[in-house]
């Protein structure tokens, strides 16, 4: 059953070990060259797990001790897995031992995975996510690790290559938005996002962002929900 | 180096990965398997995952700047040839490698 789920699993990973790889290795490169041994990009990826945070807390640690503000940013870059946990609370149900890892290592690409996968007849789910989640977070502590082992020493051309990740996002956007009938969500997730964006800057339009789409989503609740009933019927 | 001692640096470290764990576990907690999930938190979880993905399509996008260095350019072209190949053949892996090859070799070789 295990080695099952671990078959169907796998191929799923592919494009996130290309991703995690390259972007864990260069942020073990990039504390190497701060000056930190590779325990701390190596514990740090274990403990937090989460791509952009762990890039922002290596410029922490090189300023000054501040735990107000580290908590701030922690919960402002963090508050998106909030959406992640109210979308899987149904599918981490009844897991057992393995629900504790499942929301552990609920990353943004694991999320996408467990989400989305079409998981085969016969593969069991839990497995399934569980491996997902396991092999996501190796990719990660392993790229980190390299990265802050091997350091400057590394020489090949990668550059462009994390644009995997919003390839990614963008495949996993389209088989979303083709399975919608009615449009709502997408246009208010991108619209909603792109608005915040243009008028906060890079720095800030998350926690915006996401206090609009809920505003919209609550708003436009009828409509959506009608869309939704009539695609299940569709499907039965 | 760091001009935080070691403890300083520890609670830092503990800091981001406790807070980033509440972020992740406090829907689990508030809204326990034992009592049913309020309506519109069940209405969520349905109608936020296609938002989330819109939104996260941006958030990867975030640092480029239309008005500086290549304009978006290879971003725009990279993300139309993984969406026109996801459209031909529907074939997840076969999108991300061919918009990502795609990406790479613009900005290393035209920009």
């Amino acid at each position: 059953m295990r080695r099952k789920a671990l078959r169907a699993a796998f191929p799923c990973t592919l494009p996130i070990f290309a991703g995690f790889w390259f972007l864990a290795l260069a942020y073990g490169i990039l504390m190497n060259k701060n000056g930190f041994p590779f325990v701390y990009p190596m514990l740090m990826s274990m403990l937090i797990f989460g791509g952009s945070l762990e890039f922002i807390t290596a410029s922490m640690l090189l300023s000054k001790f501040s735990p107000l503000a580290a908590l701030t940013v922690t919960i402002l870059v963090q508050a998106r897995h909030l959406f992640y946990g109210i979308t899987m609370l149904d599918r981490y149900k009844g897991m057992g031992w393995k629900k504790l890892f499942l929301i552990f290592g609920m990353c943004d690409e694991t999320f996408s995975i467990n989400y989305t996968a079409r998981i085969p007849d016969g593969v069991d789910r839990g497995w399934f996510m569980l491996f997902v989640t396991v092999l996501d977070y190796a990719y990660w502590v392993s790229g980190a690790t390299i990265g802050g082992l091997v350091g400057a020493h590394l020489q090949f051309n990668t550059k462009g290559l994390d644009f995997v990740m919003t390839a990614m996002f963008v495949t996993i956007f389209m088989n979303q938005w083709m399975q919608e009938k009615k449009k709502y969500t997408g246009i208010i997730g991108l619209g909603a996002t792109a608005l915040c964006l243009v008028i906060f800057g890079p720095d800030r339009f998350m926690i915006p962002s996401m206090a609009l789409i809920l505003l919209l989503l609550a708003i436009f609740r009828n409509p959506i929900a009608l869309a939704a009933e009539e695609k299940e019927v569709d499907h039965t | 180096m760091s001009p935080m001692t070691l403890p300083q640096q520890i609670i830092t470290i503990a800091i981001c990965a406790g807070g980033t764990m509440l972020t992740r576990f406090l829907p689990f907690l508030i809204f326990s398997s034992d009592r049913p999930t309020p309506k519109f938190i069940q209405y969520l979880g349905k109608a936020l995952p296609c938002a989330v993905f819109g939104m996260l399509v941006v958030y990867c996008l975030k640092d480029v700047s239309p008005l500086s260095g290549s304009h978006g350019v290879p971003e725009a072209i990279a993300i139309a040839v993984t969406a026109g190949l996801h459209l031909w053949k529907k074939q997840m892996l076969l999108s991300i490698a061919g918009g990502t090859i795609v990406y790479m070799l613009l900005i290393q070789v035209v920009f």
